[in-house]
């Protein structure tokens, strides 16, 4: 056993990665960190703003910026940077990408590209300020709705990819397990792909209406096929993070597996409960009855359930490991972490970030707490805590380890301090933001509203210091990331020349195997399938044949 | 799958949280009739001037210190607006929209809704506390969003 080990490593040395799965890797973090860069501005420009504290110009105004920020960061550079990260997991740990996968992978970043023009330069002509969420029946222009084929077209030929990559490693490794990595890969995009169905549908109903082809549209339709999506893609993200923390952050730590069965568990009913889970943006929307929204509170806490089991492994992993390097007491093992490295430090603050961000979520997934806080910046707050911190530092910590892996480079100590400067700034950043968004929204200030006293209203007047504190935590982001894409750049073509290994966590010594049943995949979709039909059959169907006459198209930008 | 003792214990406690908060939102919503707003009546958008009640919008006394308001919102205003009731009112506010979707929001209550065009929405708040409160569209509807607002004082 250790011999192979030893064995493996060795290989993996000698062989390195595969130069042309690098170069697509690195592609695609390039440009995910060029989006962030853009999409980060565009944030800057509106935290002054709403603050008060700065005027947009006419010409690309408020509600533009944000359209361009929401599409930018949501959905280019996550799913930029989703695809690179697990494209280079799948060639690290199946051997390499089989050519028809690699090309997979670049169809899959041309098509993203092709639709980002699209959508971007819609926006910037003042065609599509319909925000992130394009709720009709305000319309955009068409080439707004098919830019946005093209992204969902790229996703899906990079799970094609994924999907294909699996199936040749288990067809050349008979009855072994998949590497849990690629587990999570698979799973990720499995979810990805189930939670674009609605969208995809609700889109190409949107393509012929925005070309005067249909008269009307069904609101209340749209609305509910975007949400059975907007909020599955916050849990693709959350699987790409916590990819990261079952597997990687272990190894960087110096320790082992949880438990490679309980982790895939976790993937596994990530991939089944989640889609019915968007249905909670929808709380208190007309056309469904209070029974059914009762129906879903089941439905979207039951994805907490994984993340609970996900809190216990991660903080059961650093209490094993500080205690066998010595540490006593209750929690003696914290002093043994080793928070001087980034690579540790950037994943471990996204962690903690996940305990107010998901009690938050579930907070929000009750009826009635959600009518307090529904669309006030109290949920840009916790958007910005869940995705904003948890996710994006998550993916910050994989950055200072896999671009010197793939460039064949090393972290400097002098990065890794520049990184913990960085990470700080980001973290403290959003605690100023994301905390000021969460207090002034339970005080009722909207999100997704340009700067506003309400004609010197008293109340909307006692917002404006807890903005004042909005405006400082996205200043001290914007600084953040302008640091992490030097970092990125810096990793990619200055650092020093080096081995730099992709850390992968070994399970525990004498841990029990995984049972087949894991790899189940078939029994797996069903059951997804089934768990979506039970949360928006019913709705769906009432909406189609109880629907109201349909909306005609609204121009109000 | 053999699980971690203290791992049962922590997850055993953590679903009994949910569960207690989900029994507590089933007690509110079944028992107190403090559900989310609901309505599950439906009317032609491109006819709302027509139709009942809304060719009429206005605040209406119904009962003994109880009030309905019928309102419509369109980008970017609420008719009526600045609407006037006295201490202690129980009002129903019935709405839908004329274009696109609005959010309603009473800052500083409970009161919140979305409002979509093609459906009625209703939400009942009362007033125990004189004053003045902004009514506000939470729900972006367009260039002058952030200009859609009102009042609601209470003497």
């Amino acid at each position: 056993m250790a011999a192979k080990k030893v064995f493996k490593e060795k290989t993996n040395k000698a062989l390195g990665v595969n130069p042309d799965d690098a170069r697509l890797t690195l592609t695609y973090f390039s440009l995910a960190f060029i989006i962030l860069f853009i999409g980060g501005t565009l944030g800057l420009l509106q935290g002054l703003n709403r603050a008060g504290l700065l005027e947009l110009p006419a010409w690309f105004n408020y509600y533009q910026v944000l359209t361009a920020h929401g599409i930018l960061l949501i959905l280019i550079f996550t799913a930029l940077f989703m695809v690179g990260y697990f494209y280079a997991a799948l060639s690290h740990t199946l051997g390499g990408l089989i050519p028809v996968v690699r090309k997979m992978g670049w169809t899959a970043l041309g098509l993203m590209l092709i639709g980002t023009a699209f959508v971007v330069t819609t926006i910037v002509m003042d065609e599509a300020t319909v925000l992130y969420t394009f709720y009709p029946p305000m319309q955009a222009s068409p080439w707004f709705y098919i830019g946005l084929v093209f992204i969902v077209l790229g996703v899906w030929a990079a799970t094609i990819g994924v999907f294909t990559s699996a199936a040749s490693w288990k067809k050349r490794n008979k009855g072994e397990h998949l590497p849990l990595l690629a587990f999570f890969a698979v799973g990720a995009f499995l979810l990805l792909f189930f939670g674009s169905i609605g969208v995809t549908i609700e889109v190409l109903t949107l393509i012929p209406w925005a070309f005067g082809w249909t008269e009307t549209v069904n609101v209340m339709l749209s609305r509910t096929l975007f949400w059975s999506f907007g909020h599955t893609l916050v849990n693709v993200w959350y699987f790409t993070a916590i990819s990261a923390w079952y597997v990687i952050v272990p190894r960087i730590i110096g320790g082992r597996l949880f438990s490679d069965t309980l982790t895939r568990v976790v993937v596994v009913l990530l991939v089944i409960l989640n889609v019915p889970g968007g249905f909670h943006h929808q709380i208190i929307d007309p056309g469904f009855t209070e029974g059914l929204k009762f129906m879903h509170v089941f439905m979207s806490l039951s994805i907490a359930f994984p993340s609970l089991m996900t809190a216990f492994a991660m903080f059961a992993v650093f209490e094993r490991t500080g205690r066998k390097k010595g540490a006593k007491g209750l929690f003696g093992w914290v002093k043994k972490l080793p928070w001087g490295d980034v690579r540790f430090l950037a994943p471990m603050i996204a962690m903690i970030a996940f305990i107010p961000a998901g009690a938050g979520g579930i907070a929000q997934t009750n009826n009635q707490l959600n009518q307090v806080v529904h669309n006030t910046l109290w949920v840009t707050g916790h958007f910005h805590l869940t995705v904003g911190t948890t996710v994006v530092l998550t993916f910050f910590g994989i950055m200072y380890w896999l671009i010197p892996y793939l460039s064949k480079r090393e972290l400097t100590p002098k990065i890794n301090k520049l990184g913990i400067i960085q990470t700080i700034t980001w973290a403290v950043g959003m605690l100023f933001m994301s905390g000021a968004m969460h207090w002034v929204g339970l005080l009722g200030s909207p999100r997704r509203t340009s700067y506003t006293t309400y004609g010197d209203n008293a109340t909307a007047l006692s917002w404006d210091p807890y903005l004042f504190f909005l405006a400082i935590g996205g200043t001290l982001l914007f600084i953040g990331g302008g640091l992490m894409i030097y970092i990125v750049f810096h990793l990619m073509f200055k650092a020093p020349k080096g081995d730099t290994a992709f850390p992968i966590a070994e399970p525990e010594d004498g841990a029990s195997p995984t049972p087949k049943w894991t790899e189940r995949w078939g029994l797996w979709v069903v059951l997804a399938i089934a768990v979506i039909s039970m949360g928006y059959l019913v709705p769906i169907v009432d909406l189609i044949f109880n629907a109201p006459p349909g909306s005609p198209p609204f121009r109000t930008w | 799958m053999r699980m971690n003792r203290y791992e049962e214990i922590w997850l055993i406690l953590s679903v009994g949280v949910l569960v207690l908060s989900m029994v507590v939102t089933g007690y509110q919503t079944f028992a107190q009739g403090m559900g989310p707003p609901s309505e599950m009546e439906t009317i032609d958008p491109q006819k709302v001037d027509e139709t009942e009640p809304f060719d009429n919008p206005g605040v209406f006394e119904v009962g003994e210190n109880e009030y309905e308001v019928v309102m419509t919102l369109q980008a970017f205003s609420f008719t009526p607006s600045d609407i006037e009731l006295p201490v202690g009112a129980e009002v129903t506010f019935t709405m839908t929209s004329k274009d696109v979707i609005h959010g309603f929001q009473i800052a500083g209550t409970n009161a919140n809704a979305m409002v979509v065009p093609g459906h009625i929405q209703t939400i009942t708040e009362t007033f125990d506390e004189p004053g003045e409160y902004l009514v506000l569209c939470n729900e972006y509807c367009g260039a002058a969003h952030e200009m859609m607002s009102t009042t609601i004082t209470v003497k």
